[in-house]
Protein backbone atom coordinates (compact mmCIF):
# COMPACT_ATOMS: atom_id res chain seq x y z
CA UNK A 1 0.00 0.00 0.00
CA UNK A 2 1.18 3.44 -0.59
CA UNK A 3 0.48 5.84 1.34
CA UNK A 4 0.11 9.51 -0.18
CA UNK A 5 -0.22 12.23 2.81
CA UNK A 6 -3.04 14.94 2.99
CA UNK A 7 -2.24 17.56 4.76
CA UNK A 8 -4.09 20.26 3.21
CA UNK A 9 -1.34 21.42 1.50
CA UNK A 10 -3.02 21.72 -2.48
CA UNK A 11 -4.30 19.28 -4.58
CA UNK A 12 -3.34 16.00 -4.64
CA UNK A 13 -5.59 14.89 -7.44
CA UNK A 14 -2.34 15.06 -10.04
CA UNK A 15 0.06 13.27 -7.75
CA UNK A 16 -2.37 10.39 -7.31
CA UNK A 17 -3.40 10.17 -10.94
CA UNK A 18 0.43 9.62 -12.05
CA UNK A 19 0.77 6.52 -9.59
CA UNK A 20 -1.89 5.14 -10.77
CA UNK A 21 -1.54 5.58 -14.46
CA UNK A 22 2.01 3.50 -13.84
CA UNK A 23 -0.06 0.61 -12.35
CA UNK A 24 -0.03 2.05 -8.16
CA UNK A 25 -3.82 0.78 -7.79
CA UNK A 26 -3.13 0.56 -3.91
CA UNK A 27 -3.15 3.76 -2.94
CA UNK A 28 -4.59 5.32 -0.04
CA UNK A 29 -4.55 9.48 0.91
CA UNK A 30 -4.78 9.42 3.95
CA UNK A 31 -3.73 11.60 7.59
CA UNK A 32 -3.48 8.18 9.33
CA UNK A 33 -0.43 7.44 11.28
CA UNK A 34 -1.59 3.97 11.49
CA UNK A 35 -1.95 4.03 7.41
CA UNK A 36 1.66 5.45 7.59
CA UNK A 37 3.62 2.68 9.92
CA UNK A 38 1.43 0.10 8.16
CA UNK A 39 2.66 1.28 4.18
CA UNK A 40 4.82 0.02 1.75
CA UNK A 41 5.85 3.17 0.60
CA UNK A 42 5.13 7.24 1.55
CA UNK A 43 4.96 9.97 -0.97
CA UNK A 44 4.25 13.37 0.95
CA UNK A 45 3.92 16.15 -1.94
CA UNK A 46 2.66 19.28 -0.78
CA UNK A 47 2.92 22.72 -2.68
CA UNK A 48 2.50 26.45 -1.43
CA UNK A 49 3.70 27.80 2.28
CA UNK A 50 6.27 25.79 4.28
CA UNK A 51 3.78 26.50 7.31
CA UNK A 52 1.29 24.24 6.18
CA UNK A 53 3.97 21.45 7.45
CA UNK A 54 2.98 22.60 11.36
CA UNK A 55 -0.27 20.16 10.68
CA UNK A 56 1.96 16.82 10.28
CA UNK A 57 2.63 17.41 13.28
CA UNK A 58 -0.71 18.72 15.00
CA UNK A 59 -1.75 15.38 13.11
CA UNK A 60 1.03 13.20 14.85
CA UNK A 61 2.33 12.24 11.34
CA UNK A 62 5.99 13.28 12.04
CA UNK A 63 6.43 10.78 14.58
CA UNK A 64 5.07 7.99 12.35
CA UNK A 65 7.31 9.40 9.17
CA UNK A 66 10.06 8.96 11.15
CA UNK A 67 9.69 5.36 12.71
CA UNK A 68 8.58 4.26 9.03
CA UNK A 69 11.75 5.92 7.50
CA UNK A 70 14.08 4.39 10.16
CA UNK A 71 12.04 1.12 9.93
CA UNK A 72 13.34 1.49 5.90
CA UNK A 73 10.05 2.10 3.89
CA UNK A 74 10.32 4.25 0.85
CA UNK A 75 9.81 7.98 1.05
CA UNK A 76 9.44 10.32 -1.38
CA UNK A 77 8.89 13.75 -0.94
CA UNK A 78 7.80 16.39 -3.71
CA UNK A 79 8.70 19.81 -3.72
CA UNK A 80 7.63 21.33 -0.08
CA UNK A 81 7.69 17.38 0.82
CA UNK A 82 11.57 17.39 -0.20
CA UNK A 83 11.67 20.87 1.91
CA UNK A 84 10.35 19.43 4.93
CA UNK A 85 13.24 16.68 5.23
CA UNK A 86 15.78 19.56 5.59
CA UNK A 87 16.01 21.40 9.16
CA UNK A 88 13.35 23.52 8.29
CA UNK A 89 13.04 26.96 5.70
CA UNK A 90 13.06 30.33 6.72
CA UNK A 91 9.77 30.76 4.87
CA UNK A 92 8.81 29.71 8.03
CA UNK A 93 11.09 29.78 10.70
CA UNK A 94 8.76 28.49 13.37
CA UNK A 95 7.99 25.49 11.85
CA UNK A 96 10.71 22.63 12.63
CA UNK A 97 11.25 20.12 9.24
CA UNK A 98 12.44 16.57 10.13
CA UNK A 99 15.86 17.22 9.96
CA UNK A 100 16.63 14.06 7.65
CA UNK A 101 18.93 15.86 5.93
CA UNK A 102 21.07 19.03 7.03
CA UNK A 103 20.47 22.88 6.43
CA UNK A 104 17.69 25.32 5.93
CA UNK A 105 15.77 25.99 3.05
CA UNK A 106 16.33 29.49 1.45
CA UNK A 107 14.59 32.03 -0.67
CA UNK A 108 15.94 32.25 -4.21
CA UNK A 109 18.19 35.60 -3.94
CA UNK A 110 16.99 38.91 -5.67
CA UNK A 111 19.89 39.45 -7.74
CA UNK A 112 22.18 36.82 -9.19
CA UNK A 113 25.57 38.05 -10.83
CA UNK A 114 24.31 41.01 -10.98
CA UNK A 115 21.20 40.25 -12.68
CA UNK A 116 17.59 40.35 -11.33
CA UNK A 117 16.38 37.18 -10.72
CA UNK A 118 12.74 36.63 -10.95
CA UNK A 119 10.69 34.63 -8.03
CA UNK A 120 9.39 31.94 -8.52
CA UNK A 121 11.37 29.97 -10.62
CA UNK A 122 8.36 28.58 -12.77
CA UNK A 123 8.54 26.24 -16.14
CA UNK A 124 10.82 23.74 -17.33
CA UNK A 125 14.51 23.90 -16.42
CA UNK A 126 17.15 20.98 -16.62
CA UNK A 127 18.62 18.74 -14.14
CA UNK A 128 22.39 18.01 -13.98
CA UNK A 129 25.21 16.29 -12.22
CA UNK A 130 22.68 13.14 -11.34
CA UNK A 131 24.58 10.69 -8.77
CA UNK A 132 25.43 7.70 -10.59
CA UNK A 133 24.26 5.54 -7.35
CA UNK A 134 20.89 7.29 -7.22
CA UNK A 135 17.96 4.70 -7.09
CA UNK A 136 15.28 7.14 -8.30
CA UNK A 137 16.97 9.06 -11.38
CA UNK A 138 18.06 5.83 -12.70
CA UNK A 139 18.04 5.72 -16.52
CA UNK A 140 16.98 9.61 -16.27
CA UNK A 141 19.54 11.97 -18.96
CA UNK A 142 21.81 14.56 -17.65
CA UNK A 143 19.88 17.63 -18.72
CA UNK A 144 16.47 16.32 -18.47
CA UNK A 145 13.69 18.73 -18.50
CA UNK A 146 11.66 18.69 -15.54
CA UNK A 147 8.62 21.06 -14.32
CA UNK A 148 9.13 23.64 -11.37
CA UNK A 149 7.20 25.87 -9.45
CA UNK A 150 8.60 27.57 -5.85
CA UNK A 151 10.21 30.25 -4.60
CA UNK A 152 12.52 28.59 -1.94
CA UNK A 153 14.96 25.82 -2.32
CA UNK A 154 17.14 23.12 -0.16
CA UNK A 155 20.88 23.80 0.30
CA UNK A 156 23.26 21.43 -1.64
CA UNK A 157 24.99 19.10 0.23
CA UNK A 158 26.43 14.97 -0.23
CA UNK A 159 23.09 13.72 -0.21
CA UNK A 160 21.83 15.48 -3.44
CA UNK A 161 21.35 13.54 -6.21
CA UNK A 162 20.71 15.94 -9.01
CA UNK A 163 20.75 19.78 -9.34
CA UNK A 164 19.48 22.66 -10.98
CA UNK A 165 21.18 25.79 -11.80
CA UNK A 166 18.81 29.27 -11.22
CA UNK A 167 20.40 31.96 -9.09
CA UNK A 168 23.29 29.22 -8.79
CA UNK A 169 22.73 25.47 -8.50
CA UNK A 170 19.93 24.10 -5.91
CA UNK A 171 19.08 20.63 -4.67
CA UNK A 172 16.72 19.21 -7.52
CA UNK A 173 16.96 15.81 -5.89
CA UNK A 174 18.09 14.21 -3.15
CA UNK A 175 18.16 10.81 -1.95
CA UNK A 176 20.20 9.20 0.99
CA UNK A 177 18.77 4.80 1.59
CA UNK A 178 15.68 4.92 1.35
CA UNK A 179 14.80 8.64 1.88
CA UNK A 180 14.39 10.61 -1.14
CA UNK A 181 12.82 13.99 -2.37
CA UNK A 182 12.19 16.37 -5.89
CA UNK A 183 11.86 19.58 -5.71
CA UNK A 184 10.18 19.25 -9.20
CA UNK A 185 6.67 18.01 -9.93
CA UNK A 186 7.11 14.40 -11.20
CA UNK A 187 3.68 14.53 -11.85
CA UNK A 188 3.52 17.21 -14.46
CA UNK A 189 7.75 16.94 -16.00
CA UNK A 190 6.41 14.60 -19.31
CA UNK A 191 8.38 11.36 -19.66
CA UNK A 192 11.19 12.17 -16.97
CA UNK A 193 8.59 12.61 -14.06
CA UNK A 194 7.12 9.57 -15.20
CA UNK A 195 10.28 7.75 -14.80
CA UNK A 196 11.31 9.06 -11.40
CA UNK A 197 7.74 7.57 -10.24
CA UNK A 198 8.58 4.62 -11.78
CA UNK A 199 11.01 4.26 -10.05
CA UNK A 200 10.44 5.02 -6.76
CA UNK A 201 7.06 2.45 -7.38
CA UNK A 202 9.88 -0.52 -8.35
CA UNK A 203 11.93 -0.01 -5.00
CA UNK B 1 18.56 26.45 -17.81
CA UNK B 2 14.73 27.32 -17.03
CA UNK B 3 13.37 27.81 -20.30
CA UNK B 4 10.69 29.56 -21.77
CA UNK B 5 7.18 27.91 -22.12
CA UNK B 6 4.94 27.41 -24.97
CA UNK B 7 1.08 27.01 -23.66
CA UNK B 8 -1.17 25.50 -26.39
CA UNK B 9 -4.60 27.00 -25.58
CA UNK B 10 -8.09 25.01 -25.75
CA UNK B 11 -10.90 28.05 -26.20
CA UNK B 12 -14.10 25.39 -25.36
CA UNK B 13 -17.84 26.16 -25.50
CA UNK B 14 -20.11 23.35 -25.38
CA UNK B 15 -17.56 20.81 -24.66
CA UNK B 16 -15.93 21.62 -28.10
CA UNK B 17 -12.87 23.58 -29.07
CA UNK B 18 -13.45 26.29 -30.99
CA UNK B 19 -11.51 29.59 -32.29
CA UNK B 20 -12.37 33.02 -32.56
CA UNK B 21 -10.89 35.93 -33.97
CA UNK B 22 -10.68 39.00 -32.23
CA UNK B 23 -12.88 37.35 -29.98
CA UNK B 24 -15.68 36.68 -32.14
CA UNK B 25 -16.34 34.21 -35.12
CA UNK B 26 -16.68 30.76 -33.33
CA UNK B 27 -15.09 27.70 -35.81
CA UNK B 28 -15.19 24.18 -34.28
CA UNK B 29 -11.83 22.99 -33.84
CA UNK B 30 -12.41 19.78 -32.64
CA UNK B 31 -12.47 17.75 -29.16
CA UNK B 32 -10.62 18.95 -26.32
CA UNK B 33 -9.14 16.14 -24.41
CA UNK B 34 -7.72 14.47 -28.48
CA UNK B 35 -6.60 18.21 -28.80
CA UNK B 36 -4.68 18.65 -25.46
CA UNK B 37 -3.04 15.14 -25.45
CA UNK B 38 -1.92 15.67 -29.22
CA UNK B 39 -0.74 18.85 -27.77
CA UNK B 40 1.62 17.54 -24.92
CA UNK B 41 3.15 14.74 -27.17
CA UNK B 42 3.46 17.47 -29.87
CA UNK B 43 5.80 19.28 -27.20
CA UNK B 44 3.74 22.04 -25.84
CA UNK B 45 5.10 22.82 -22.03
CA UNK B 46 1.31 23.23 -21.12
CA UNK B 47 -2.29 22.67 -21.69
CA UNK B 48 -4.61 25.89 -20.69
CA UNK B 49 -8.33 25.16 -21.06
CA UNK B 50 -10.69 28.07 -21.14
CA UNK B 51 -14.51 27.97 -21.05
CA UNK B 52 -15.51 30.88 -23.11
CA UNK B 53 -19.41 30.76 -22.26
CA UNK B 54 -18.61 29.75 -19.02
CA UNK B 55 -22.94 29.52 -18.40
CA UNK B 56 -24.11 28.14 -15.27
CA UNK B 57 -25.77 25.47 -16.95
CA UNK B 58 -22.50 24.34 -18.67
CA UNK B 59 -20.42 24.07 -15.62
CA UNK B 60 -20.98 20.07 -15.40
CA UNK B 61 -19.96 19.56 -19.38
CA UNK B 62 -16.62 21.32 -18.47
CA UNK B 63 -15.99 19.34 -15.53
CA UNK B 64 -16.39 16.28 -17.15
CA UNK B 65 -14.20 17.59 -19.83
CA UNK B 66 -11.72 18.75 -17.86
CA UNK B 67 -11.91 15.49 -16.39
CA UNK B 68 -11.92 13.56 -19.62
CA UNK B 69 -8.77 16.09 -20.57
CA UNK B 70 -6.38 15.57 -17.37
CA UNK B 71 -6.84 11.78 -17.91
CA UNK B 72 -3.43 10.88 -18.87
CA UNK B 73 -1.82 14.68 -19.02
CA UNK B 74 1.43 14.65 -17.37
CA UNK B 75 2.45 18.46 -18.36
CA UNK B 76 0.49 21.20 -16.20
CA UNK B 77 -2.71 21.53 -16.80
CA UNK B 78 -4.61 25.55 -16.13
CA UNK B 79 -8.67 25.24 -16.23
CA UNK B 80 -10.36 28.96 -16.80
CA UNK B 81 -13.80 30.08 -17.43
CA UNK B 82 -16.28 31.04 -15.06
CA UNK B 83 -14.57 30.64 -11.61
CA UNK B 84 -16.48 32.35 -8.84
CA UNK B 85 -15.18 31.04 -5.72
CA UNK B 86 -13.36 28.65 -4.33
CA UNK B 87 -15.54 26.23 -4.42
CA UNK B 88 -15.83 26.57 -8.05
CA UNK B 89 -11.72 26.34 -8.53
CA UNK B 90 -12.01 23.27 -6.10
CA UNK B 91 -14.39 21.39 -8.02
CA UNK B 92 -11.86 22.38 -11.00
CA UNK B 93 -8.93 21.05 -9.20
CA UNK B 94 -10.87 17.70 -8.21
CA UNK B 95 -11.19 16.93 -11.88
CA UNK B 96 -7.77 16.76 -12.57
CA UNK B 97 -6.41 21.02 -12.92
CA UNK B 98 -3.16 21.83 -11.98
CA UNK B 99 -3.50 25.69 -12.25
CA UNK B 100 -7.03 28.14 -12.82
CA UNK B 101 -6.92 30.99 -14.41
CA UNK B 102 -9.43 33.85 -13.45
CA UNK B 103 -10.52 36.96 -14.96
CA UNK B 104 -13.48 38.77 -14.59
CA UNK B 105 -14.37 37.33 -11.18
CA UNK B 106 -11.23 38.60 -9.83
CA UNK B 107 -12.13 41.93 -10.98
CA UNK B 108 -15.53 41.77 -9.60
CA UNK B 109 -13.94 40.48 -6.12
CA UNK B 110 -9.84 40.96 -5.69
CA UNK B 111 -10.11 38.75 -2.76
CA UNK B 112 -10.73 35.88 -4.69
CA UNK B 113 -7.06 35.72 -5.52
CA UNK B 114 -5.92 35.12 -1.95
CA UNK B 115 -8.31 32.92 -1.16
CA UNK B 116 -7.99 30.41 -4.15
CA UNK B 117 -4.18 30.86 -2.81
CA UNK B 118 -4.63 30.04 0.76
CA UNK B 119 -6.07 26.39 -0.38
CA UNK B 120 -4.11 25.91 -2.78
CA UNK B 121 -1.35 27.94 -3.23
CA UNK B 122 -0.17 30.89 -4.99
CA UNK B 123 0.99 28.50 -7.90
CA UNK B 124 -2.38 27.67 -8.36
CA UNK B 125 -3.66 30.57 -9.34
CA UNK B 126 -3.32 32.68 -12.80
CA UNK B 127 -4.81 35.96 -13.29
CA UNK B 128 -6.34 36.60 -17.08
CA UNK B 129 -5.93 40.09 -17.86
CA UNK B 130 -7.53 41.01 -21.36
CA UNK B 131 -5.81 43.92 -22.63
CA UNK B 132 -6.60 46.53 -25.18
CA UNK B 133 -4.50 49.71 -25.88
CA UNK B 134 -6.67 53.02 -26.31
CA UNK B 135 -8.07 53.61 -29.66
CA UNK B 136 -6.52 55.73 -32.19
CA UNK B 137 -7.57 59.39 -31.84
CA UNK B 138 -6.82 58.57 -27.72
CA UNK B 139 -3.29 57.20 -28.19
CA UNK B 140 -2.40 59.80 -30.79
CA UNK B 141 -2.83 62.64 -27.21
CA UNK B 142 -1.32 60.20 -25.39
CA UNK B 143 2.36 60.16 -23.92
CA UNK B 144 1.72 56.46 -23.00
CA UNK B 145 -0.44 54.42 -25.18
CA UNK B 146 1.03 51.42 -23.20
CA UNK B 147 0.77 52.86 -19.73
CA UNK B 148 -2.65 53.37 -20.83
CA UNK B 149 -3.72 49.84 -21.96
CA UNK B 150 -7.26 49.18 -20.43
CA UNK B 151 -8.34 45.95 -18.65
CA UNK B 152 -11.73 44.37 -20.25
CA UNK B 153 -13.79 41.74 -18.42
CA UNK B 154 -17.08 39.80 -19.94
CA UNK B 155 -14.95 38.06 -22.74
CA UNK B 156 -13.33 41.34 -23.87
CA UNK B 157 -17.39 43.19 -23.74
CA UNK B 158 -16.91 45.31 -21.07
CA UNK B 159 -14.65 48.04 -20.19
CA UNK B 160 -13.50 48.07 -16.48
CA UNK B 161 -11.32 51.57 -16.62
CA UNK B 162 -8.71 49.98 -14.33
CA UNK B 163 -4.81 50.03 -16.53
CA UNK B 164 -3.38 46.86 -16.88
CA UNK B 165 -0.37 48.09 -15.53
CA UNK B 166 -1.88 48.97 -12.19
CA UNK B 167 -4.24 45.92 -12.05
CA UNK B 168 -1.51 42.99 -12.72
CA UNK B 169 0.68 44.58 -9.79
CA UNK B 170 -2.16 44.48 -7.85
CA UNK B 171 -3.16 40.96 -8.67
CA UNK B 172 0.59 40.12 -7.66
CA UNK B 173 0.24 42.00 -4.30
CA UNK B 174 -2.51 39.90 -3.83
CA UNK B 175 -1.35 36.71 -4.61
CA UNK B 176 -1.36 35.63 -8.28
CA UNK B 177 0.90 32.78 -8.59
CA UNK B 178 1.28 33.84 -12.55
CA UNK B 179 -0.10 36.43 -15.20
CA UNK B 180 -1.92 35.32 -18.61
CA UNK B 181 -2.09 38.63 -20.66
CA UNK B 182 -3.91 38.70 -24.26
CA UNK B 183 -4.00 41.56 -26.37
CA UNK B 184 -7.30 42.03 -27.76
CA UNK B 185 -5.87 44.20 -30.66
CA UNK B 186 -3.57 41.29 -31.33
CA UNK B 187 -6.07 38.31 -30.64
CA UNK B 188 -6.74 35.86 -33.34
CA UNK B 189 -4.80 37.67 -36.03
CA UNK B 190 -1.68 36.16 -36.29
CA UNK B 191 0.09 39.02 -36.60
CA UNK B 192 2.85 39.11 -33.30
CA UNK B 193 2.49 39.56 -29.84
CA UNK B 194 2.04 42.58 -28.27
CA UNK B 195 5.46 42.88 -26.97
CA UNK B 196 5.44 46.34 -25.76
CA UNK B 197 2.57 45.86 -23.21
CA UNK B 198 4.05 42.46 -22.49
CA UNK B 199 7.82 44.03 -21.41
CA UNK B 200 5.95 46.98 -19.20
CA UNK B 201 3.84 44.04 -17.54
CA UNK B 202 6.54 42.05 -16.93
CA UNK B 203 9.20 44.64 -15.97
CA UNK B 204 6.40 45.83 -13.69
CA UNK B 205 6.24 42.48 -11.36
CA UNK B 206 7.97 39.79 -10.58
CA UNK B 207 5.78 36.56 -11.19
CA UNK B 208 6.05 34.76 -14.39
CA UNK B 209 3.80 36.60 -17.46
CA UNK B 210 2.15 34.76 -20.19
CA UNK B 211 1.88 36.45 -23.58
CA UNK B 212 -1.21 35.57 -25.00
CA UNK B 213 -2.93 37.31 -28.58
CA UNK B 214 -1.30 36.91 -31.80
CA UNK B 215 1.10 34.47 -32.57
CA UNK B 216 1.33 33.73 -35.93
CA UNK B 217 4.74 32.50 -36.69
CA UNK B 218 8.12 30.90 -34.72
CA UNK B 219 9.58 34.18 -35.08
CA UNK B 220 6.15 36.46 -33.61
CA UNK B 221 7.59 33.71 -30.25
CA UNK B 222 11.02 34.56 -30.49
CA UNK B 223 10.20 38.44 -30.69
CA UNK B 224 7.67 37.85 -27.19
CA UNK B 225 10.70 36.16 -25.46
CA UNK B 226 13.70 38.36 -26.61
CA UNK B 227 11.56 41.70 -26.65
CA UNK B 228 8.67 41.55 -24.77
CA UNK B 229 10.43 39.48 -21.68
CA UNK B 230 7.43 37.37 -21.24
CA UNK B 231 8.41 34.20 -19.27
CA UNK B 232 6.04 31.95 -21.61
CA UNK B 233 3.72 32.54 -24.59
CA UNK B 234 0.45 31.32 -25.66
CA UNK B 235 -1.19 30.36 -28.68
CA UNK B 236 -4.21 28.32 -30.14
CA UNK B 237 -5.14 28.55 -33.69
CA UNK B 238 -1.33 28.50 -34.60
CA UNK B 239 -1.41 24.62 -33.71
CA UNK B 240 -5.00 23.99 -34.93
CA UNK B 241 -5.47 22.59 -38.39
CA UNK B 242 -2.17 20.37 -38.42
CA UNK B 243 -0.26 24.10 -39.05
CA UNK B 244 2.68 23.22 -37.09
CA UNK B 245 3.75 21.15 -33.73
CA UNK B 246 5.52 22.41 -30.73
CA UNK B 247 8.60 20.73 -31.07
CA UNK B 248 8.88 22.14 -34.67
CA UNK B 249 8.00 25.50 -33.55
CA UNK B 250 10.19 25.37 -30.64
CA UNK B 251 13.16 24.04 -32.93
CA UNK B 252 12.74 27.24 -34.29
CA UNK B 253 12.36 29.35 -31.59
CA UNK B 254 15.54 27.86 -30.32
CA UNK B 255 17.50 28.28 -33.38
CA UNK B 256 16.73 32.49 -32.54
CA UNK B 257 18.41 32.22 -29.16
CA UNK B 258 15.67 31.36 -27.11
CA UNK B 259 16.29 28.55 -24.65
CA UNK B 260 13.43 26.12 -24.89
CA UNK B 261 12.44 22.54 -23.72
CA UNK B 262 13.26 20.45 -26.75
CA UNK B 263 12.39 16.47 -27.16
CA UNK B 264 12.13 14.29 -29.75
CA UNK B 265 8.19 13.30 -31.37
CA UNK B 266 6.73 9.96 -29.25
Amino acid sequence: MIAVIDYKAGNLTSVVKALRFLGADDIVVTQSHTDVLRADKIVLPGVGHFRATQSLYDLGLTDAMREAVAGGTPFLGICVGLQWLYEGSTESPETPGLGCFDGKCERFPVTYEDNELKSPHVGWNSIEDIRADSRLLAGIEHGSFVYYTHSWRAPLSADTAATTMYGGAFTAAVERGNVMGVQFHPEKSAETGLQVLKNFLAL
Amino acid sequence: MLTKRIIACLDVRGGRVVKGVQFVDIVDAGDPAELAHRHARGGADEIVLLDITATHEGRGTLLETVKRTAEGLFVPFTVGGGIRSVEDARAVFEAGADKVSINSSAIARPELIGEIGESFGAQAVIVAIDARRPEARRAKDSGDPVGEAEVFVSGGRKPTGLRVLDWAVEAEARGAGEILLTSMDRDGVRGGFDCELTRRVSEAVQIPVIASGGAGSAAHFAEVFLVGKADAALAASIFHFGVTDSWALKAEVAAAGVPVRLGSRK
